[in-house]
């Protein structure tokens, strides 16, 4: 029992929102934080381990698949409680139902070499821009740096990997033969002189490359984001759709706002984004949302 | 003085990533700036790997010379 009528009044609101999930237990229910990116601060950390030892009945916490904490067995009775020292120490809840979800990022390109895209930023940005945003199911986004795609980018509603496009320079090129080596796509076929024959058709824009070019003969064009949309998994997995490459990193908040906009007009309550492509065509979506973004 | 001339060696076949690079920085750094290491590898991953961290730890890849039993790699120390 909550001590005051206004404190039962924000279970209410809260329990809206999801972030509580019931469980077995009688009462018990699990308690989803907000973890953008899976990025916790180490003192943040510490002060969710009290709380979690304070009132979870279970004695533990789960990580959950989209890198959230959650509190696992806090009593209704305690979710005033628990929500307050969690606020106490800016952390805040996640969500559940249909709307945009917490977003998912892989470590992004600050400390991991294999990073293209800042990802971690961008889950920061789209965490405090759009989180909650209603829509007609769940709407799940992830940001992978690099095209190694640790985060599952083709399983999201709408999905975004860093890529790099390579650009040679005959000059610098000493034909070492490096870049072949480091080429996993077979893009790039050494000829006679050593020097490289690239297959662009081949290329997945990992940038292997130009990080293996002993003289910078390899140098970044232009970096970006992939874009791929309508994926989902659960009973029924569905593989995104490949909507774009090389979105400019400052458009990408703009990319998800007219991508909810099109899916609240063209879809149905219920329904995923990729059931709305599979109903009306992936055609008209990347007509009518993709195409101004795409650098003539 | 060619550059292309090493000052020390290290025989890296047989050693798994990243241990091979570990012994390459560690060699490195008993070294002296502009003197060059000819670091040898096997084909494969440690030749996809050991170049890339060498490049990214400052260092330069000089030469790459292939030989029936895998590749030698002349490293040139960088300034520190």
């Amino acid at each position: 029992m909550s001590e005051n009528t206004d404190a039962g009044k924000i279970d209410l609101n809260e329990l809206k929102s999801g972030g509580f999930i019931k469980q077995n237990q009688k009462d018990l229910f699990t308690v989803r934080l907000r973890v953008p990116g899976g990025r916790l601060d180490v003192d943040k950390m510490a002060k969710i381990a009290a709380v979690a030892k304070k009132y979870s009945k279970m004695g533990y916490c789960h990580l959950s698949f989209r890198q959230s904490v959650e509190i696992i067995g806090v009593h209704i009775d305690d979710f005033d409680a628990a929500v307050k020292e969690l606020a106490e120490f800016g952390q805040p809840i996640a969500s559940c139902g249909p709307r945009i979800r917490v977003p998912t990022a892989c470590g992004g390109n600050e400390y991991n070499p294999n990073g293209i895209m800042d990802a971690q930023k961008k889950a920061m940005e789209v965490d405090k821009e759009l989180f909650g945003t209603t829509c007609h199911h769940k709407f799940k986004i992830s940001f992978s740096a690099c095209p190694i795609d640790c985060a599952r980018t083709r399983g999201m509603d709408l999905g975004f990997q860093g890529v790099v496009d390579p650009h040679w320079k005959d000059d610098p090129c000493t034909g070492c033969t490096l870049c072949e080596k480091a080429c996993l796509e077979g893009a790039i076929v050494a000829a006679e002189d050593g020097k490289p024959i690239f297959y662009r058709e081949k290329c997945v824009y990992c940038g292997d490359c130009i990080k293996a070019c002993p003289t910078d003969a390899w140098t970044p064009k232009r970096k970006g984001w992939a874009v791929r949309a309508g994926g989902k998994h659960g009973r029924h997995p569905r593989t995104a759709d490949n909507i774009m490459l090389f979105l400019l990193d400052e458009k990408v908040l703009d990319f998800i706002s007219k991508t909810v906009e099109w899916y609240n007009a063209n879809g149905t309550r219920g329904e995923r984004i990729g059931t709305t492509f599979d109903r009306v065509g992936v055609e008209k979506y990347k007509e009518e949302v993709a195409r101004p973004f795409i650098e003539s | 003085m060619g550059e292309n001339v090493a000052d020390e060696e290290i025989d890296l076949r047989g050693v798994l990533c990243p241990i091979n690079f570990v012994k390459t920085k560690l060699k490195l750094e008993m070294m002296e700036s502009g003197q060059v290491l000819e670091v040898t590898l096997d084909d494969g991953e440690p030749m996809r790997s050991v170049p890339r961290s060498i490049k990214e730890e400052g260092h330069k890849v000089i030469k790459v010379e292939q030989f029936d039993d895998g590749y030698k790699i002349l490293v040139k120390k960088a300034d520190s």
